[in-house]
């Protein structure tokens, strides 16, 4: 097996409030290979943007703890120094963010915004040259007259435009991890569509190895190969999409899925949700922080509010449950 | 329960709410003191449909067609430039506010923001009561027994009678949101984007709140979406609109399995599929370009400048409305 690009152990972050700590990632552990895209997906709160700012330590704050290890190529982004850090972002890691006019900067004409990331890690471009290449790449994204868009500010662009913007700003250095957290969740479904194959596209090209943040299954299904569910800080279920979507194992997943898949089938079908609310994280639930709504705690008794379940290996997919591999195998989505 | 609409006769009788090509233009742009000619944004731009008894039409589309100008429009919390919304037979845009005061009593709305469509420092008892005191058609003590009969109606606790908006998830919030909406026991309710805003999992706790609400008490609701999976669960008809214009309307068996019109065909390819290997299989159309501007549409088909199978009459003469057989009305001059 090859060494994973990033490589992340046991990552804790904790926000000090005045309401006491926040701990908003829990331990959570993963590997992304070279040019794989992965998909983190979980509801709000879950800590999958989080874990997304960590990778790239863009946690600001005082109040802010980060412990455990994120690799990239063997290196601890969390041992670096900020001027290390600043050496990696945009350079061999970029991030693509939810909202692109909060992402772009108001003042600059976006041709400068392209040319600033290209020449912070090559400082002795010529102007003519980041000229160039701010051209190029608006043409590879599909921005429509780049010799005339290049000189336009980030207001004159739609909002797919924008986000368009972004990504080539994002692949300007040809990242070898591309962080997209909720990339398409600011546009509509049409604009989503062709901005998820040119994020594909793009990852081709460059060989990039892309994670994705959602909480959207139906993108996750597009794009992506493996997935992570995080719930409540932490992953319960890892699984190659195929295998998640078919044969889900952690209850959460399961319910996560039959109340996307419930959608598709008839109308007026009762819809079978996941009954309570997401568990608040100054007050999490003890054990396993899914079992107030779990419908299989109550089976397993005293195990799932005292302990906190860890990841293993059930049927193809790791999951972080009590239950037997029997129970969770046989679950399945039901009458699917 | 799930009669087909196209079977029954329509009954006029049976229709509580019915939009009469209705028209809002914003003026936008230009200052008076210059003197220069206003600009108009045709946000809604000759709608009309009819919603009957007991029935849910849903209006779908994505940002800037129109549609939540047009939830607006229907409870005239604006004023149209011109058509008409009659509710049980009656006029409602030409109302005095006496008249109109009486006809709320009808037609209520859910927003979609539940946080922002809340008074924060009112408690959510107020808030829920605040319709019957505004109608004044109840003491303050049957007031209150009604606002504990509508949080039971909607699965809020009512220890919960003093508790303030803030101490609420979006979820509850929402229910409180739908339990304000029934004090007066509404006909017609309008719900613009009311689950949007939600997690996953409690979309489909309020959804199904929505559908038993409607048995129990025979409500019709207007249901203004841009998911379109969401829709397809809830609706007995779809209306599909695109800057400004419905451009088809039918039942979601017709609009789902059978989308006529080149727009409809393509937002329906563009939604995600949660399921990767159907993902995979499926031909999608990516439009091309972005929603040209409501200032400014397009002369003749307003989908035309993105449209694949655009042809010179297109540019010239407008398509209307016309029915394709069952109630399934396409406006396009090339429909499938």
């Amino acid at each position: 097996m090859t060494v994973p690009l990033l490589s992340v152990r046991d990552l804790r972050v904790t926000f000090g409030t005045r309401d006491g700590d926040v701990c908003a990632v829990q331990g959570v552990s993963f590997d992304v290979r070279e040019g794989e895209t992965i998909a983190i997906v979980g509801e709000s709160g879950s800590g999958k943007s989080v874990t997304a700012n960590s990778l790239m330590k863009l946690n600001f704050g005082s109040d802010v703890r980060i412990e455990g290890q994120i690799l990239l190529n063997g290196r601890d982004i969390l041992a670096m120094s900020e001027e290390e850090v600043r050496r990696l972002r945009g350079n061999e890691m970029a991030m693509i963010f939810q909202d692109p006019l909060t992402a772009l900067n108001p003042f600059y004409t976006i041709g400068n915004q392209i040319a600033e990331a290209y020449s912070i890690h090559h400082p002795n471009t010529s102007k003519r040259e980041l000229r160039e290449i701010a051209l190029q790449s608006l043409h590879k994204v599909g921005i429509p007259e780049p010799g005339k868009r290049v000189d336009q500010y980030p207001h004159e662009f739609s909002g797919g435009m924008r986000q368009r913007i972004v990504i080539a700003i994002a692949l300007v250095n040809s990242p070898k991890l591309l962080i997209a957290d909720e990339p398409t969740t600011a546009l509509d479904v049409t604009v989503q569509a062709q901005i998820l194959d040119l994020i594909a596209e793009m990852q081709q090209e460059h060989g990039s190895a892309v994670i994705l943040i959602t909480h959207d299954l139906g993108v996750v299904a597009e794009i992506t190969q493996r997935l992570l569910v995080m719930y409540a800080g932490n992953i319960v279920e890892e699984a190659l999409v195929t295998d998640a979507f078919a044969r889900p194992t952690h209850p959460y997943t399961q319910g996560l899925l039959r109340s996307v898949k419930s959608l598709e089938s008839q109308r007026h079908n009762q819809l079978e949700p996941i009954p309570g609310i997401p568990p608040s994280l100054i007050n999490m639930p003890s054990g396993c922080a899914f079992h107030p709504r779990c419908s299989y705690a109550h089976q397993l008794g005293d195990r799932c509010v005292q302990q906190r379940p860890l990841l293993r290996e059930v049927g193809a997919s790791r999951t972080a449950c009590h239950a037997t591999d029997d129970v969770l195998l046989s679950l399945g989505l039901g009458d699917s | 329960m799930s009669t087909s609409v196209v079977n029954e006769v329509i009954n006029q009788d049976d229709v509580v709410l019915e939009a009469v090509n209705l028209q809002k233009y914003f003026p936008t742009g230009a200052s008076k003191l210059l003197q220069r000619p206003t600009q108009l944004v045709q946000a809604v731009d000759g709608v009309s449909f009819s919603l009957r008894k007991g029935k849910t039409l849903a209006i779908v589309g994505e940002s800037g067609c129109g549609k939540s100008t047009l939830a607006r429009l229907l409870a005239r919390l604006i004023e149209p430039t011109s058509g008409s919304v009659l509710l049980n037979g009656e006029n409602v845009s030409t109302a005095t506010s006496k008249q109109l005061l009486r006809m709320r009593r009808d037609i209520q709305v859910v927003f979609q923001d539940p946080y922002a469509c809340l008074n924060p420092r009112h408690s959510i008892g107020q808030s829920i009561g605040t319709p019957i005191r505004i109608q004044k058609t109840m003491s303050r003590t049957d007031e209150r027994h009604r606002v504990f009969e509508l949080m039971d109606l909607v699965g809020l606790s009512t220890e919960h009678y003093n508790r303030f908006p803030h101490e609420f998830s979006g979820g509850q919030r929402q229910r409180a949101g739908i339990a304000r909406a029934l004090a007066l026991q509404p006909k017609v309710i309008i719900a613009d984007e009311p689950v949007s805003a939600l997690d996953v999992s409690i979309q489909a706790q309020i959804l199904n709140l929505l559908e038993k609400l409607q048995a129990d008490l025979d409500l019709s609701y207007v249901f203004i979406a841009h998911d379109l999976s969401v829709v397809r669960h809830i609706a007995d008809e779809v209306a599909v609109m695109y800057l400004g214009k419905i451009v088809e309307i039918g039942t979601p068996e017709a609009v789902y399995g059978a989308p006529s019109h080149p727009y409809t065909q393509a937002l329906m390819s563009a939604v995600p599929v949660p399921n990767p290997q159907l993902a995979a299989k499926r031909k999608r159309i990516i439009l091309t370009g972005d929603v040209p501007s409501p200032v400014n549409p397009p002369f003749g088909c307003r989908f035309r400048t993105r449209c694949a199978k655009v042809q010179d009459i297109c540019a010239v003469e407008e398509p209307l409305l016309i029915d394709r057989g069952q109630g399934h009305l396409v406006a396009c001059h090339f429909p499938d």
